[in-house]
């Protein structure tokens, strides 16, 4: 409580972390709260290779500390809380995080997208147990084994392909025969003698007591079931945004994403959004941090306009 | 002497590091809690991780907090079936009482421990 900060961005990752840095250029003195994933997707993540400006290549988390470290030189105020709860029915705005509150004149969501889980109570049982989304993280627990990875994306093909150092085999399923994944990512993977597809399947079941067994699975043209034995199962099938906490507060699309007009505008003034929080169509890096740059020059337009 | 009693308690503050060569005694043996962080270098979340078990240890005094690095350590990683990291595991008299995947804030942890000590 207390002050009322100008702009309060919730959210650290490249469209957070954007936004800072352009507002607190503009001498807006920004509140970021790194929330429940700091550094967002892209710490789950090993080479970038698509960030314009490393032609080398970058470390995810590495680009991440830059970015933190590039928004903090010009003064943004980073706060390593989650935001619980928000109430934008008046002004002064106010954010909740534990037990303390915190009041803004204007905000900008970048609170971005977590994985996706498969939503099979199994699969639940066994995360930490064979189950995993992070790859890069787990890889190195399946030495000479063999895994499944669920998933038809690019990440799923980087994924895959990581995998590969370590594990044995690995067994790409999707419930489609076409991958979504780049023309590039999909020639990677497909060209990769340990990585195999089993198309057109999807999992109902993730097998195992104390540690992952098998995967059961189901061929959704022909019906057919069967089994195939592994001791990981990776699943990378896709993200969803983190809007919980802005249900009935601001709008949103039918598939759970902020609504917004004229770039970066929600439905309430002052509240602006920017990266894969309402964007479920580019989703990149580059384009949340271009997004958080618009944010920031919308919300200090808007505050200026304000002092008029 | 005033020094060497600032260097102790400081060092009793901050987290501490496990091996496989020194679980048994550190950890294993120890009456009371233990907070354990399984970590690697090349875990982006276990970056998140780490400054909050130091931060967990500065203000929780009743109970050991340490990390230990499962790519130098995997006998003990595996040993618990760590097979996703960060995992926390926290002891109580030798004995794994919670297991914990994925990135964990420090008032869950907190949580916790309140929970072993009470």
């Amino acid at each position: 409580m207390g002050k009322t900060s100008n702009l309060i961005i919730i959210g650290s990752g490249p469209a957070g972390y954007t936004a800072a840095i352009y507002a607190s250029r503009a001498s807006l003195a920004p509140v970021l709260f790194t929330g429940r994933e700091p550094g967002g997707q892209l710490t789950w993540t090993t080479d970038v290779e698509n960030y314009p400006g490393f032609p080398e290549g970058v470390q995810g988390p590495e680009l991440m500390d830059k970015f933190r470290r590039q928004a903090e030189r010009f003064g943004t105020e980073i706060v390593d809380l989650a935001v619980d709860r928000v109430d934008f029915n008046s002004q002064p705005f106010k954010v909740f995080s534990g037990d303390k509150e915190y009041h803004a004149k204007s905000i900008v969501i970048a609170t971005g997208a977590s994985a996706m889980w498969l939503g099979l109570e199994s699969e639940e049982r066994l995360k930490g147990k064979g189950v995993s989304a992070c790859a890069t993280c787990d890889g190195f627990f399946f030495k000479d084994k063999d895994v499944a990875l669920v998933g038809g994306g690019d990440v799923a093909m980087e994924d895959a392909i990581f995998l590969t150092k370590f594990a044995r085999s690995v067994k790409v399923v999707h419930r489609r025969d076409v991958l979504r994944a780049s023309k590039i990512m999909q020639e990677r993977a497909k060209s990769n003698p340990k990585i195999e597809f089993i198309w057109n399947t999807e999992i109902t079941e993730v097998l195992g007591e104390n540690s992952v067994e098998g995967i059961k699975t189901k061929n959704n043209k022909t019906g057919e079931e069967s089994e195939i034995k592994c001791q990981g199962l990776f699943v990378a099938i896709g993200h969803k945004p983190n809007t919980g906490i802005f249900q009935g507060q601001i709008n949103l699309d039918v598939k759970g994403y902020l609504s917004v007009n004229e770039h970066t505008r929600t439905n309430i003034e002052g509240v602006f959004s920017a990266g894969d929080v309402n964007d479920h169509k580019y989703r990149q890096a580059v384009t949340a941090a271009g997004m958080g740059c618009m944010a920031a020059m919308d919300a200090e337009r808007w505050l200026e306009g304000k002092k008029e | 002497m005033i020094l060497t009693l600032i260097k102790q308690s400081f060092e009793y503050m901050s987290s501490q590091t496990f091996t496989d060569q020194d679980f048994n005694k550190e950890v294993k043996q120890e009456k009371g809690i233990v907070l354990v962080d399984f970590w690697a270098p090349w875990c982006g979340p276990c970056k998140i991780q780490g400054p909050i078990i130091d931060e967990l240890a500065d203000e929780v005094k009743n109970a050991k907090i340490g990390k230990i690095n499962v790519d130098e350590n995997q006998q003990t990683a595996s040993e618990f079936g760590v097979m996703s990291i960060p995992t926390i595991i926290i002891f109580k008299d030798g004995k794994p009482e919670e297991q914990m995947v994925g990135v964990q804030q420090k008032e869950n942890l907190k949580k916790k421990l309140a929970g072993l000590t009470a």
